[in-house]
């Protein structure tokens, strides 16, 4: 095997010199499909793990809905704790609480906290969601070090008040980030300052907790805020038994339009929903890449199999020549193969130097990741790949083609 | 002679059907793909107000923490603060101006059976309509006074007024809103600017809103805040009216400047007013006012997605597969045919009128993938519509421009393709294929 091919790598050469063209252009075909194909990969796979990443909250038993109240005589806060009460009581509710913005759902309130007071340090971003005291069991947080909130700790929060609760708990990634040298059990205890100068203890930490902004790099970063807001809307989120939300969510929303006529229930969504939401873009990129990928090695194999055709008809008289002069229809085949694996190689060394150059391109100026090493080998063997596949059907069939076509004459 | 070649380009299409079909299949998912994308790019960063843009300005003034900029490396904040807005409207410097915010309230329809919505305001001045060309169904902008008076008065979109007054002409009529009676001065025909580019503060292809009404009812009635509100330093009192004195910035400023003499004038004028701030104990930073017309605000607020230049460029680099594909194809094709073009140059014909007639060829196949690349582009718009939903509502319509577009960039791709296959079986020596005969 080894001896005939190195017989048959110089014949092969000399007939692609004669036919440089068409060997060049598929080379080139093949070089720019991996360059797509890899980098697409790329990108594909990086949205694939922002898409896998944990909000951190029961989604798939929890929604929320917002109430605003307009009648002269709504009074927010009555409402707001009928309204809570009336929910919790609910059969299959397993818990819920007025909160000031939805992981993950887009908007939010964020602040900055700094360890030391003073305008000229600088903080360190969150997320701030306002709760109460059933905050863990609402979003299914686990509180791994510190204290919990006590019923006690709420306040209410007025429209334009700027001042914040003396105590807050944050999520690992938020104690980390902010005191990098610690250990996070050792964050509780510890005053870091809001607004600036005003001091907030740290009584606990929970495990994780995503920010209302998937796209924003801080996006582990949460802090957890003990009060109920008073503010023109106020949203409610609910978290069911495992399975009856669907049950649940009518039930809450006619429940709510029901005891209160002076205000509009509206914006109700399960996180389910939210999360596909949020990830619609991303998701959608994934979708669109992956056509492009398939189409276009379509495109490619097809394009391998339209001149490789070609090349065994206007050679057939050639190839009779070879099989009477003793040639196995095994040795035709390699020819061709091998003749195809020559080519594709070019193509994929080619395009791996594109695919890189293309990396950089998107990296600087669209703020990309570099490239994994591992998908460079991977694609060029799946193209090398598809390249002796495509070439398989018209290689056969000059394989099959008859000694006696020697003796005709077109 | 045209005729004749496009008669001779059929039969040769029809000789070698296979490959005809794939060269056409071929061009029509390059310019499918590539079309897609670039209908989207083109609507993405499409002038949404071409016979005026670069007669609107945004207007920036840096108030922002003296430690560090709104954003990297040295920009002003996006937005004003409403202290900045209120005297900026007030000076009125322009020949036209007009501060903004959004905000929402619950609207309760005269109809009793009809349920309370909430609804999203536009909160602004009455240049807003005339400054942004608004199209009006019915009635027309409040004015000036109505403005300085903060009269309750309020301007709907078509589908608001179809909702709460049933289409009807509502000029006149009062409607519930926040709690308060407001009288309703006019009805908005359809206007959708695509981008939405009056405020992207929140994104640049939202719709616009239900409801239009003067800015400073916002103190007056207490109305929230919508957008994005962005604090450097916090409010000095624990009040509605605190937070409107506040640095904090929550409200969009467009002034219409005719020509560069009232452009100058103007941002002489913002020198001059921040100068004024400063010597108050405001803007601690440097001078930083910005004027940036429609197209350069785009710009600089990354309306066009990176995915979708991703997209594109990726489509592009598709396109240029499937050409060197066709390219590959039509060398395969050509020299198949080199025995009919040996005999027609033995039997006379000119180099130049083969070239010709294979140049008719390849622009048929060309022509061909267009139009079936069209109709790939449409299906690709309706997937993309479908993968993004109400992001990309705006988004995917192809325009005439567009399908003009598509037809002329198959023709040169197909016929760049052409070119080298062509040549390359026009040098075919006349003699060379007759004797193998």
């Amino acid at each position: 095997m080894q001896a005939f091919s190195c017989l048959e790598i110089g014949p092969i050469f000399r007939a692609l010199s004669r036919n440089k063209v068409s060997a060049l252009l598929i080379a080139l075909q093949i070089a720019v499909t991996l360059c797509i194909v890899v980098n697409a990969v790329h990108i594909l796979l990086e949205r694939r793990a922002q898409m896998a990443r944990d909000s951190g909250i029961d989604e798939a038993n929890s929604f929320y809905i917002s109430s605003t109240g307009f009648a002269a005589d709504f009074n927010q806060q009555v409402t707001i704790q009928t309204d809570l009460d009336a929910i919790r009581a609910l059969p299959g509710v397993k818990d819920a609480m007025q909160i000031n913005a939805i992981p993950i759902s887009g908007g939010g309130w964020s602040m900055g906290l700094q360890t030391q007071p003073g305008t000229e340090f600088d903080g360190v971003g969150t997320a701030v969601y306002m709760v109460d005291e059933h905050v863990l069991q609402t979003l299914d947080l686990e509180l791994i070090a510190g204290q919990p909130f006590q019923d006690t700790d709420i306040r209410w929060r007025q429209g334009t008040q700027r001042d914040w609760p003396a105590q807050t708990i944050v999520t690992k990634a938020l104690a980390e980030n902010l005191f990098p040298d610690a250990q996070y059990q050792d964050v509780v205890g510890k005053t870091v300052y809001i607004n600036d100068d005003e001091p907030i203890l740290i009584q606990g930490i929970v495990d994780k907790l995503q920010a209302p902004w998937v796209g924003w790099n801080r996006v582990e970063n949460a802090m957890l805020s003990p009060e109920k807001t008073l503010f023109s809307t106020s949203t409610y989120i609910i978290r069911t038994e495992p399975g009856r939300l669907d049950e649940l969510m009518p039930k809450v929303e006619q429940l709510l339009a029901d005891s209160n006529k002076g205000r509009v229930v509206r914006g109700m969504r399960s996180m389910n929903e939210t999360r596909e939401r949020s990830y619609r873009r991303d998701q959608a990129m994934i979708k669109v890449l992956s056509t492009v990928m398939i189409t276009l090695t379509l495109v490619t194999a097809l394009g391998i199999v339209g001149l490789a055709s070609f090349s065994v008809n206007r050679r057939r008289k050639q190839i009779g020549t070879r099989r009477a002069l003793g040639a196995s229809q095994g040795s035709i085949l390699r020819y061709f193969m091998l003749e195809n694996f020559i080519i594709s190689s070019v193509g994929v060394l080619l395009g791996a130097l594109l695919s890189l150059g293309l990396n950089v391109v998107l990296v600087e100026s669209l703020g990309l990741t570099r490239l994994h090493w591992y998908l460079l080998p991977i694609g060029m063997l799946a193209l090398c790949l598809v390249g002796l596949l495509a070439v398989l059907g018209p290689a056969k069939r000059a394989a099959a083609i008859s000694p006696a076509m020697a003796t005709r004459t077109v | 002679m045209f005729s004749y070649y496009l008669r001779l380009a059929y039969l040769s299409i029809r000789r070698n059907p296979i490959l005809s079909a794939l060269m056409v299949a071929a061009i029509a998912l390059g310019i499918g793909a590539s079309m897609t994308t670039i209908t989207v790019n083109y609507l993405m960063s499409a002038n949404p107000i071409p016979h005026k843009s670069q007669q609107l300005f945004y207007v920036q003034v840096d108030s922002w923490d003296p430690n560090e900029p709104a954003e990297e490396p040295n920009e002003p904040p996006d937005q004003l603060t409403w202290t900045d807005a209120t005297n900026l409207m007030a000076a009125q410097k322009a020949p036209r101006q007009a501060a903004m915010a959004s905000s929402a309230a619950v609207v309760e329809p005269p109809d009793q059976d009809a349920k309370p919505f909430n609804a999203g305001i536009r909160l602004t001045f009455s240049d807003f309509f005339s400054m942004f060309d608004t199209p009006f169904l019915y009635g027309g902008p409040w004015d000036a006074q109505q403005d300085a008076n903060k009269e309750q008065v309020v301007i709907l979109s078509r589908e608001t007024n179809d909702k709460v007054f049933g289409g009807e002409n509502p000029v006149g009529r009062s409607l519930r809103i926040a709690g308060r009676q407001f009288t309703v001065v006019g009805v908005l025909a359809d206007w959708q600017p695509v981008p939405r580019f009056y405020d992207v503060t929140t994104g640049a292809f939202h719709e616009t809103e239900e409801l239009f009404m003067p800015f400073l009812l916002k103190q007056a009635l207490q109305l929230p805040n919508g957008g994005n509100t962005s604090c450097w330093k916090t409010p000095e009192e624990d009040s509605f009216e605190g937070f409107l004195r506040s640095e904090c910035v929550n409200y969009q400023m467009w002034v219409e400047l005719p020509d560069t003499q009232t452009k100058q004038d103007y941002l002489t004028f913002l020198t001059h007013y921040v100068n004024e701030q400063k010597a108050l104990g405001r803007f601690p930073r440097p001078l930083n006012n910005r004027l940036s017309d429609v197209m350069q605000w785009m710009e600089n607020q990354q309306v066009v997605a990176d995915d979708a230049k991703v997209m594109l460029w990726l489509s592009l680099m598709f396109l240029t597969v499937c050409l060197l594909n066709t390219i590959g194809l039509l060398l395969a094709k050509f020299s198949g045919k080199s025995s009919e073009i040996g005999l027609r140059r033995a039997i006379g014909a000119s180099r130049t009128a083969l070239f010709y007639q294979h140049l008719v060829e390849t622009a048929c196949i060309g022509l061909a993938g267009g139009i079936a690349g069209l109709l790939l582009a449409l299906l690709g718009l309706m997937g993309i519509s479908s993968l993004y939903g109400e992001f990309a509502d705006n988004l995917t319509s192809l325009d005439l421009n567009m399908v003009v577009f598509a037809l002329l960039l198959s023709l040169v791709c197909s016929i760049l393709a052409g070119l080298y296959p062509t040549w390359r079986a026009c040098n075919i020596a006349p003699a060379s294929q007759l004797k193998s005969q």
